[in-house]
């Protein structure tokens, strides 16, 4: 089955999110809960449901994303520059002045 | 400017604490997400990428020093020190928390500000030419009108859930610089053969998915009829306007659906039966709003500033900047100057805080406190003495505000698209850097003369690809962002849609493509045209030419 | 469904016909606007109350020369989102003149109470009691208006105007 992650934003700040394998939610993807079984999966989508009934996240989905050498990578470009924030505009200037 | 009086104050302060209710619901769990969208769009609260966003209002683009430090610090103390001014006269701040809206909404009260109907489908931010109350060729300031609008429009108990959003531009003068045939509801105030001041009414303009230049459905309305017949065209579209597919629920769609004739009746026939009626406003009102968009006590100044001329004898960089960042003012003396928020390699619209503090610091020293918001994405100055440009330059130089480069290549419209924008299909900042860099070169750029390029990172071109000269769309093709290239769109009062020049260029392929395009219009260019009349005359065929015969 | 009058909850006297249901002999009872054209005759023969529900595309003309004969008219909102209703009751009251019962049927939220009651609703179907706290806090969270309506709230143009004549 092709891995998938959970992400959403945090209901507070409306920053990026993936659920983690720990049950909680980090704003690092590579911390992310890989899922590549049917059970996993189904463990996801309840934990989203769970994170918003409690309040904690936003709009839960699950995307695709691959592993390699510890290090996860969403497949789509937009997933890419949630994760990463936005690859261009003042945030990278701001970054280095 | 306007200023708020009690009930204008009591009524914001009532909707920030409204909304601070409304957030502490959502907070603690009494309201879903879904119950307290529609609340935060009210309140310009969006949702995006990262992070909230929160779109304020700047009514009719006109800021006081007093509110772009009220911004500033906004910028500061909730968001990452920057904000976003767009394409209608909005300021966006990309990172605030939902926790500190209330405070945020607060502070913008605090300063007669807020960002009441900047989203949802209701009667949005009612835009303005930028040059208003200051353009040599203006009939009339056109903010008098807007600020009527936008109190008639505040939380219309009618109006609020119409099919689509709506959006009201006015222009005072006959150069359009407000983009009205781009708007549902664009006017455009005129004289009659009488010689009264009135308004030319165009309905149904609009850009999207289905790009539409507005229909005139009135040549001529008496000043005094503006709220009544504003009535009549949304009442008229609140109820036959489609509301069973997004895509065709704006008024545009109305009017290509049952003809602009017969939808011209419609309005009539509902206009006669409210006309004169209590939407009218009373005697006084009119003449109260008026009085605050009197002209600031200009000085009586000689029409030759000899220091003026004397430094753009000396200092060719200035005198460049002056021909294409200073316009000519009304009053004797005066000058209308913009300030480039697009230097070469920069995101178009940004500002950071402390560029914000130091404009307003210079709004206070050159041009009576006043700042305005360009739908192309620029600040503006709007009332500087011809003898303090020297000095006022010199400021923005180190500022890196005095880019001249306004109407030109690198004067680019780019919306947020992929790296911000939840909708987006592809990125648009990147592009406009990287394009802005490669026509960093500003003899080239004057060379190339007038050209507006705009970029939007979806089809809902809040970046008015449509309208630019030259237009750059982005596209997903398979998961890869792909650029389409219209040729031939206007904004102006030759307003124009921009036609399709062809198969879609990869990302690393596009900066190149409208390279071509110009070095196309710079061989075919007669005498002094600038590019939208070459491409007027030679039609697509030469660009496609270009840019596919060897491909 | 609980009904909000006057800002409480009260008893609903008013039957909801389906259409094709049979007409009860007694009780006052709201049918559709097909109903009310296909069985004119009937309906008028009746001697309890009457009422018609527009749906959101019904015009308000459709009923405008029948409103001496009904008491009660509902407008539906399919969604909070349709808005065709506050044109629909603005016209009803405004410019054919109704005093009968307008009652919000449908998608009614608490948030957009204030705008139908200023468009000339003065009935809500609602969704659970707890509308009646909501009411109260719908009605009183703003008292600054723009613009004229079908309710009798003194707007923000209006008051100015009356300073300057005292002034
Ligand atoms: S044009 Fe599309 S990508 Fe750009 S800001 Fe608008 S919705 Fe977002």
């Amino acid at each position: 089955m092709k891995p998938q992650i959970l992400t959403a934003n945090r209901l507070r700040d409306g920053i990026v999110v993936f659920f983690t394998r720990d049950g909680g939610w980090s704003e690092r993807i590579d911390d992310s809960w890989v899922s590549d079984d049917e059970a996993s999966r189904a463990e996801l989508v309840a934990a989203g449901e769970r994170a918003v009934a409690a309040g904690t996240v936003v709009g839960p989905y699950l995307i695709d994303a691959a592993v390699s050498g510890g290090h996860i990578r969403a497949d789509r470009l937009r997933e890419r520059i949630r994760a990463a924030g936005p690859t261009a505009g003042s945030e990278q200037t701001l970054k280095y002045v | 400017m306007y200023r708020y009086d009690e009930f204008d104050a009591a009524f914001v302060h009532q909707r920030v604490e409204q909304f601070r209710d409304q957030v502490a619901r959502r907070l603690n769990g009494s309201l879903s997400e879904d119950e307290f969208r529609p609340l935060r769009l009210m309140n310009g609260l969006y949702l995006q990428l990262h992070a909230y966003m929160l779109r304020v209002a700047i009514p009719y683009g006109t800021l006081s020093s007093r509110q772009l430090r009220a911004l500033a610090e906004i910028a500061r103390r909730y968001d990452k020190g920057y904000g976003h001014f767009t394409t209608r006269q909005n300021i966006q701040f990309n990172w605030p928390a939902l926790a500190d809206i209330p405070d945020i909404l607060l502070a913008l009260a605090n300063v007669e500000m807020h960002a009441i109907q900047t989203s949802g489908n209701c009667i949005r931010n009612v835009t303005a030419d930028a040059f208003a109350g200051a353009a040599a060729d203006e009939i009339e300031d056109p903010r008098v009108t807007c600020e009527i609008i936008r109190q008639w429009s505040t939380l219309h108990p009618e109006f609020s859930f119409l099919p689509r959003k709506f959006k009201i531009a006015v222009t005072g003068a006959p150069t359009d610089r407000a983009a009205v045939a781009v708007h549902d509801i664009g006017l455009k105030i005129v004289r009659n053969d009488a010689g009264e001041v009135g308004f030319e009414v165009a309905v149904g303009g609009g850009q999207g998915r289905t790009p539409m230049i507005a229909k005139v459905v009135r040549s001529f309305l008496p000043r005094r009829y503006l709220l009544s017949y504003l009535e009549a065209v949304l009442r008229v579209y609140n109820q036959l306007g489609r509301r069973d597919n997004l895509y065709k629920a704006r008024i545009k769609i109305l009017v290509h659906e049952v003809g602009t004739e017969t939808l011209t009746q419609m309005i009539e026939d509902e206009w006669a039966l409210i006309k004169d009626g209590p939407v009218e406003l009373p005697a006084g009102e009119q003449e109260r709003i008026g009085r605050y968009f009197a002209p600031p006590p200009f000085a009586n100044l000689p029409a030759e500033a000899p220091g003026y001329e004397a430094e753009r004898r000396r200092n060719e960089a200035f005198a460049a900047w002056t021909r294409t960042n200073v316009e000519a003012h009304w009053q004797q003396g005066y000058a209308i100057v913009t300030l480039s928020l697009k230097p070469a390699g920069g995101v178009p619209g940004d500002a950071t805080a402390e560029q914000m503090d130091a404009i307003a610091d210079l709004a206070d020293r050159y041009s009576f406190s006043e700042i305005r918001v360009s739908h192309h994405q620029n600040l503006i100055l709007a009332h500087v003495p011809r003898a303090d440009l020297p000095d006022l330059w010199r400021a923005l130089v180190a500022l890196g505000l005095a880019t001249a480069n306004i109407g030109r290549v690198s004067d680019i419209i780019a919306c947020p698209g992929l790296d911000f924008c939840s909708l987006a299909n592809a990125r648009s900042i990147p592009v406009a850097q990287r394009l802005s860099e490669r026509f960093r070169d500003l003899d080239r750029a004057h060379d190339i003369g007038e050209l507006r390029l705009n970029i939007s990172g979806c089809i809902n071109a809040c970046g008015h690809h449509h309208v630019g000269h030259i237009g750059i769309l982005g596209v997903d093709k398979k998961g890869e962002e792909f650029y389409q290239i219209t040729l031939g769109g206007s904004s102006a009062e030759d307003a124009a849609l921009g036609a399709l020049v062809g198969p879609a260029f990869a990302a690393d392929q596009v900066v190149d493509a409208v390279e071509t395009i110009i070095e196309t219009y710079r061989t075919h260019r007669r005498n002094g045209e600038r590019f939208l009349d070459t491409y007027r005359r030679v039609g697509l065929a030469p660009f496609k030419e270009s840019l596919y015969a060897t491909a | 469904m609980p009904l909000l009058k006057s800002g409480s909850l009260v008893d609903d006297p008013w039957i909801s016909l389906a259409d094709g249901e049979p007409l009860p002999a007694q009780g006052a009872i709201i049918v559709s606007l097909k109903r009310w054209r296909d069985e004119r005759a009937d309906l008028i023969a009746r001697t309890n109350g009457l009422g018609v529900c527009l749906a959101a595309a019904d015009p308000a003309a459709a009923v405008a020369a029948d409103l001496p004969l009904l008491a009660l008219i509902a407008l539906e909102f399919p969604t909070f989102r349709d808005g065709r209703a506050y044109s629909t009751a603005r016209l009803l009251r405004e410019r054919f003149g109704f005093k009968g019962e307008l009652r919000a049927v449908g998608n009614v939220l608490r948030d957009q109470l204030l705008f139908m009651h200023r468009c000339g609703f003065d009935a809500f179907e609602v969704k659970d009691a707890a509308a009646v706290d909501e009411w109260k806090q719908a009605m009183s969270e703003i008292s600054v208006f723009y613009q004229t309506a079908a309710d009798s709230r003194a707007t923000a143009i209006q008051l100015r105007q009356q300073r300057r004549s005292q002034s």
